[in-house]
């Protein structure tokens, strides 16, 4: 369903992304995982067309379609939901305008198409908060719009990255939840994660990101498990 | 978790009104020894006149600030071409109501040209550069020597006046001994629809939400299907309307001639500055600040007039960079 392939990206001189590829399957979870500045959240938001790839030989296909050097609102508007890593909620609107200002109606047939009451649904501690203004959110609730945000695109894929973030064991949990019932619904997700408990419960499949975005590591959550060396020698633990 | 949560934002709108509260105490302790030794200087009828011509002028800076300070919070462009469309839709008003004899026509035409040139200053010019800040300084500077020259050879050097339609001319009575014009008292009530009207679409509608979530955000803005783009594109072309019309308001009670298009710029600076950049509340608030300020301080100090209008500007930055009702960044 996604596929990026062979992707370069830079900031200033600092080359991030050196031909970088990777797949996410209709109904997939994908968990990529690695150490700090190994161009995790710069894949992300290369996918989600906020820093668009300099290079013309990267692709980034999408339903049969090149979106490459498309701009990030018509990947939006494509069926690529984003959550961005620090949430990034808009602070001066309130939770239900966070979620209105960007509704759209889907992209394609989907079901039951997301609104406001089904985010709170999902989510009824938004509910309770829905006047306040999102900047006076605790960092658990900010992690929920931000989410419940993403889905009123009605994606068929979601990126997220590093949903757990200076989050609370408790609030971890209920996000987790959220987000294992997303999955049964059959959403597509690509799940950027430093968190490796997160990772394991969610993704079936996980990738290991080395420096200059290189995937030198695929396999499930139980091999990962059982590959000490790989745990140790990318990620630390 | 949730009685920290509930706890946090008690903190969090405590300080939100904290903060407006201090505000008010100062300028309420910096406002009525003021008052009182003013009223100490002249009659309370003229005290009363000038507090009318502070606020009708408060009105008319209230316009250009309010479309300079949303493109500016939402794109972070100082549009300094501002003065440039004020003085330019001025004279094309003037011209309209001149050939037309209709005084709202004049009003039209002078927004419309001005949002026209606009879109034309947004699409073509700043779209190129979008981003490079002293490009963008240098642009839209550069385009208000244009634009005034241009003026300067159509519409020549001379101060120009509007023909002001007959219900507006004159002095409007008020109890057996108060007179006030007219027309001044009919742009304090623009102001006020106008202003009613910008708050209405900025927290009730769904563009107003998305120019505040664009002022927060712009990228996520975009990242979530928004064109930020066209948005950009709608609200230069908005702000170049209400200067073009504010250049025929005021062509009603000042006059327009080359040159004025700083002076005006000079006054929405320092209202946007007072008030907080990006803050439709700001400009409102900073529009009547200075307005009254200006207008006090050329009936008791007239010699003074620049000091008067920028050394509370100077006080209010030391105290609070971001303005009186700025966020800090």
């Amino acid at each position: 369903m996604l596929t990026v392939e062979n992707v370069q990206a830079y900031y200033d001189t600092a080359h991030i992304l050196d031909g970088t590829s990777l797949e996410v399957a209709t109904g997939e979870v994908l968990g990529l995982l690695g150490r700090n500045g190994m161009g995790k959240t710069t894949l992300v938001r290369t996918i989600a067309g906020v820093t668009p790839p300099r290079q013309a030989d990267g692709t980034i296909t999408w339903q049969g379609e090149d979106i490459t050097h498309l701009e990030s609102y018509e990947i939006a508007r494509r069926g690529i939901g984003y959550v961005p890593q620090g949430r990034r909620v808009f602070g001066s609107l309130s939770v239900v305008e966070n979620l209105d200002v960007i509704a759209r109606p889907p992209a394609h047939d989907m079901g039951e198409a997301w609104s406001v009451e089904r985010v709170f649904e999902f989510f009824p501690r938004l509910e309770e908060r829905k006047t306040s203004l999102a900047r006076t959110l605790s960092g658990g609730e900010q992690q929920m719009l931000a989410i419940g945000r993403a889905l009123m695109i009605n994606p068929s894929l979601l990126l997220m990255d590093e949903p757990s973030e200076g989050l609370a064991p408790i609030i971890l949990g209920i996000i987790r939840d959220t987000l294992l019932s997303l999955k049964g619904s059959g959403l597509s997700i690509l799940l950027v994660e430093q968190n490796l408990g997160l990772a394991l419960a969610l993704a079936d499949r996980l990738l290991l990101m080395s420096e200059h975005g290189k995937i030198v590591w695929e396999g499930t959550p139980d091999e990962l498990k059982a590959d000490q060396m790989a745990m140790s020698t990318h990620l630390g633990v | 978790m949730t009685e920290a949560a509930v706890e946090a934002e008690h903190v969090v709108v405590d300080s939100v009104v904290r903060d407006r509260i201090r505000v008010l105490i100062i300028t309420l302790a910096i406002a009525i020894p003021l008052i009182a030794w003013t009223l100490t200087q002249m009659s309370t009828l003229a005290f009363f006149t000038q507090i009318l011509n502070g606020l009708s002028f408060g009105a008319l800076l209230f316009f250009l600030a309010s479309g300079f300070t949303m493109i500016f919070g939402l794109m972070r462009i100082a549009n300094l071409a501002h003065g440039g469309f004020y003085l330019m839709g001025g004279y094309v008003g003037i011209t309209t109501t001149l050939v037309t004899g209709q005084f709202w026509l004049g009003l039209l035409a002078g927004g419309l040209v001005i949002s026209c040139l606009g879109l034309f200053v947004e699409r073509i010019l700043l779209r190129r550069i979008r981003g490079m800040e002293k490009p963008e300084v240098l642009l839209t500077i550069g385009l208000t020597f244009v634009i005034g020259d241009f003026s300067l050879a159509v519409w020549g050097g001379d101060p120009r006046q509007i023909e002001k339609p007959e219900y507006l001319k004159g002095a409007f009575q008020i109890g057996d001994s108060f007179f006030y014009p007219k027309y001044r008292l009919f742009v304090l009530a623009l102001a006020i629809l106008l202003g009613s009207f910008l708050f209405y679409i900025d927290r009730k509608t769904k563009i107003g939400a998305i120019v505040r979530a664009g002022v927060d955000d712009r990228e996520t803005v975009a990242a979530m299907g928004i064109n930020i783009k066209a948005v950009f594109t709608g609200a230069f072309i908005f702000g170049a309307f209400i200067a073009g019309m504010s250049g025929v308001i005021g062509a009603g009670f000042l006059s327009l001639l080359p040159g004025e298009d700083f002076v005006i710029l000079l006054f929405a600076l320092v209202v946007v500055i007072i008030g907080g950049l990006g803050s439709l509340e700001g400009a409102a608030l900073g529009a009547v600040v200075v307005g009254l300020i200006d207008a006090f301080a050329k009936a008791l100090v007239p010699e003074l007039s620049f000091f008067t209008l920028f050394a509370p500007m100077a006080i209010i930055l030391m105290v609070r960079p971001n303005g009186l009702l700025g966020r800090a960044s």
